[in-house]
C-alpha cells in the first residue's frame, strides 16, 4: 500500500481561497461574487488585493447567480461563493437557465457541503448537490478531497471554459496530495494498485477510504483505489478498467446515495461490465446538528464501514 | 428605403400575429405590448447593429429580454433590423430552429445575448453586464425589458436592492407595465400595486411614459439617457396595453399566450398596414 503522509489538517474551503486569492494576481478577468459569506468562503485575500473585482451582493443568491452570469457574457470569470444548499438547491433553475443553457463561463464555489458542516443541522447540511448539479447539462462538477486539491482544481476551474461546480467543505480534514500537483478536470486518480476490491471516493471520504485500504491490506484484501475529485465529466475508462480488474466496487462520498456519485459509477458500470457494489452515503435521510466526526460516524461515513461494505462483496 | 418607425411597428406586429399564427402558440400580447418602444430602442437608440453585434458586447449598447415569452416581438425587430433573414421568421418554434419558443444561445442566433423565459432572472445578467462595463471602463448602456407581472419574482427586488447599492447608473431598465398576466390583471393576481413607489424606494430614478407615442418614447429615451452616470440605475414604465393594434387583443389577459386562428389572423392583418413586406410563410 502507497504511503499517504497528513502534513497537517486544513479545511478544503481555504484551498479554494488560495486559489481565488492567486488567480487574482495572474488573470485579471477572474472576479468574485459573495452572498454575505466572504469570510466562510475564504475569500477575504482576494477581496483586500482586488475591491474593484469583488462584489458582495448580500443574501440574495439569485440576483448573484444572475449578476455572475452577466459579467461571465462580457468575458469575465465570475466565481460565486456561498454555502452549498444555497448554492444549488436554491438557486437551481438560476444557474439552469442564466448559466448552463445560456452557456456562461461561471464558476459556483460551493463550501459547508455534506454532513460535515456539523452543529448548524440539516437545513444547512446539504446532501443532494452533487446530484443536482451533475443533472445539469453542461456542468463541471468537482468535488475535491483536500487544501492541495482543491486549490490546484480552483486554478483549473477558472481554465475550464463553461459552467463549474466546486464543492468543499466546513471542518479541517487531513492535506496529503501533492503541493505542487497538477489538476486535470475529468481525470480519476489512481492512488493504490490492488486486485480484490476498487474502492472508488470522493471528498472527504477519499482520507477515509485510504485508512480503509490499509486496514483491508492488512487484511489480506489488495484495493485498487481511485480518487475521482471530477464527478462530471467520469473517468469513465478508470472506472471501467479497475472494475474488470477487482469485480467488486465500493463507493464512498459525503452525499445521498441518490444522485451521488455512486449512482453514476453504478451507471457506467451497468452499461458496460455490472459489477457488485456497496455505498457508503447516506439512504434518503436529512442529517442533524453534532460534532463532524460524531456525524461521519453515526451516518456511517468513515473507513470502518468502507472496510465493511468491502468485506461483504467478497 | 427608409421606413418610419410607425412603419416599422406596424409590420412587428403583422410578423408577430402571423408568427405565432404559423406557429399554433406563442405570446402575441405582451410581444404587442411591447412593440413600439422596443422599436424605437433597436432602431434609433441603441449603438449597435447587426454588423457591430458580439454577444459580450464590448464597445457597445447592450439589450436583455428577461419576459423571454414575448420572443415574437424580439425576433421580428431582430430579422427587420437586419440580424438574420427575415425569412427565417417562419421557423419560430419549429424543430430545429435557432428561433427557439423562449430565447436562446444554444444555436446562436445572433442579437439574443442570454436565454429567458423563466422569469426574473435577466435583470441580475444585466446589472452583471453593466458592472462588467464598469470594470472594463467601456461608457456604453445595457437595457433590460421585465414584464410587469414578472416584477412579482422575487429575485426582480434583489436585484432593484443590488443595482442601486451598486450603483449602477449605465444601466436602463423597463418595465411593460400592460397590467395583464396570464391569470387576469396584475392587480387582480397579485396585487401589484404601485410600481413608480416601489421602485423609487429602492433608490432608483423613474421614468414613465406612454409606450405606444413615439414622441414620448424618445423623451423617455433622452431623460434615461441624461441620468446616466447619475450614481442611480434608471427605471422607465412604459405605459401600455397588451394587445396593442389588435382590437380584439386589446386589454385583455386572453391573448397572453394564445395564438389566433386563420380567421383572426386574417382579421388581424386588416388592422395593421404592410410597409415592409410580410415574411414567406
Amino acid at each position: 500500500m502507497k504511503e499517504y503522509i497528513d502534513t497537517g489538517k486544513k479545511d478544503t474551503r481555504s484551498g479554494f481561497g488560495a486559489g481565488l486569492a492567486e488567480l487574482g494576481n495572474t488573470n485579471d478577468r477572474v472576479v468574485a461574487l459573495t452572498a454575505d459569506l466572504k469570510g466562510s468562503l475564504k475569500m477575504d485575500e482576494f477581496a483586500a488585493a482586488h475591491p474593484e473585482r469583488f462584489f458582495e451582493v448580500g443574501i440574495a443568491e439569485a440576483n448573484m447567480v444572475g449578476m455572475a452570469a452577466g459579467m461571465a457574457i462580457a468575458g469575465y470569470i465570475p466565481f460565486i461563493g456561498t454555502f452549498a444548499n444555497f448554492a444549488t438547491a436554491r438557486v437551481m433553475d438560476q444557474i439552469r437557465q442564466s448559466v448552463c443553457y445560456s452557456k456562461t463561463n461561471v464558476k459556483i464555489a460551493a463550501s459547508h457541503a455534506g454532513i460535515t458542516l456539523g452543529e448548524d443541522g440539516a437545513t444547512h447540511q446539504t446532501l443532494e448537490d452533487i446530484g443536482i448539479m451533475r443533472m445539469l447539462p453542461e456542468m463541471v462538477v468537482i468535488n475535491p478531497c483536500d487544501y492541495n486539491q482543491t486549490k490546484a482544481a480552483t486554478l483549473a476551474a477558472a481554465a475550464w471554459d463553461g459552467p463549474v461546480y466546486l464543492r468543499f467543505g466546513r471542518p479541517g480534514v487531513p492535506n496529503f496530495t501533492p503541493a505542487d500537483q497538477k489538476f486535470e478536470i475529468g481525470k480519476a486518480i489512481k492512488l493504490n494498485e490492488g486486485d480484490d476490491v476498487t474502492i472508488i471516493a470522493t471528498g472527504h471520504l477519499v482520507w477515509e477510504a485510504i485508512q480503509a485500504a490499509k486496514q483491508l491490506e492488512d487484511q489480506g484484501v489488495t484495493v485498487d483505489l481511485i480518487d475521482i475529485a471530477t464527478i462530471k465529466p467520469l473517468d469513465k475508462d478508470a472506472v471501467i478498467a479497475s472494475a474488470r480488474k477487482t469485480g467488486r466496487v465500493v463507493v464512498a462520498e459525503e452525499h445521498l446515495i441518490a444522485g451521488g456519485l455512486g449512482e453514476v459509477v453504478a451507471g457506467v458500470l451497468a452499461a458496460t461490465c455490472p459489477t457488485p457494489m456497496r455505498f457508503v452515503a447516506i439512504d434518503d435521510q436529512f442529517g442533524q446538528s453534532g460534532k463532524p466526526a460524531e456525524l461521519m460516524a453515526a451516518y456511517g461515513l468513515d473507513a470502518a464501514h468502507i472496510v465493511e461494505a468491502a468485506l461483504s462483496l467478497r | 428605403m427608409e421606413y418610419t418607425l410607425p412603419q416599422i411597428a406596424s409590420q412587428v406586429r403583422r410578423d408577430i400575429v402571423q408568427m405565432v399564427t404559423a406557429a399554433a402558440s406563442g405570446h402575441p400580447g405582451g410581444s404587442l405590448s411591447s412593440t413600439d418602444f422596443l422599436t424605437y430602442l433597436f432602431f434609433k437608440e441603441m449603438n449597435v447593429t447587426p454588423e457591430t453585434w458580439r454577444r459580450n458586447g464590448f464597445g457597445l449598447d447592450q439589450f436583455f429580454l428577461s419576459a423571454g415569452h414575448i420572443s415574437p416581438v424580439l425576433y421580428s425587430l431582430l430579422a427587420r433590423r437586419g440580424y438574420f433573414p427575415v425569412e427565417e421568421l417562419a421557423t419560430f418554434r419549429r424543430f430545429g430552429t435557432r428561433l427557439q419558443g423562449h430565447p436562446s444561445v444554444e444555436k446562436g442566433l445572433p442579437g439574443v445575448n442570454q436565454a429567458a423565459g423563466s422569469l426574473g432572472q435577466g435583470l441580475s445578467v444585466g446589472i452583471g453586464a453593466a458592472l462588467a462595463k464598469k470594470m472594463s471602463g467601456d461608457p456604453h448602456t445595457i437595457f433590460v425589458l421585465v414584464g410587469d407581472g414578472e416584477s412579482e419574482e422575487g429575485q426582480i427586488w434583489e436585484a432593484a436592492m443590488s443595482a442601486a447599492h451598486y450603483r449602477v447608473d449605465n444601466l436602463v431598465a423597463m418595465t411593460d407595465w400592460n397590467h395583464q398576466q396570464i391569470d387576469g390583471t396584475t392587480e387582480d393576481v397579485a396585487g401589484l400595486g404601485d410600481l413608480r413607489s416601489k421602485w423609487e424606494a429602492f433608490g432608483w430614478s423613474v421614468i414613465e411614459a406612454d409606450g405606444h407615442d413615439f414622441g414620448a418614447i424618445e423623451d423617455a429615451f433622452s431623460r434615461a439617457r441624461s441620468l446616466k452616470g447619475r450614481g442611480k440605475p434608471v427605471m422607465i414604465l412604459w405605459h401600455t396595453e397588451m394587445g396593442h393594434g389588435v382590437d380584439f387583443m386589446a386589454g385583455t389577459c386572453k391573448w397572453h399566450g394564445k395564438n389566433p386562428s386563420a380567421e383572426q389572423c386574417a382579421e388581424a392583418m386588416k388592422q395593421l398596414e404592410e410597409t415592409m413586406g410580410d415574411f414567406a410563410l
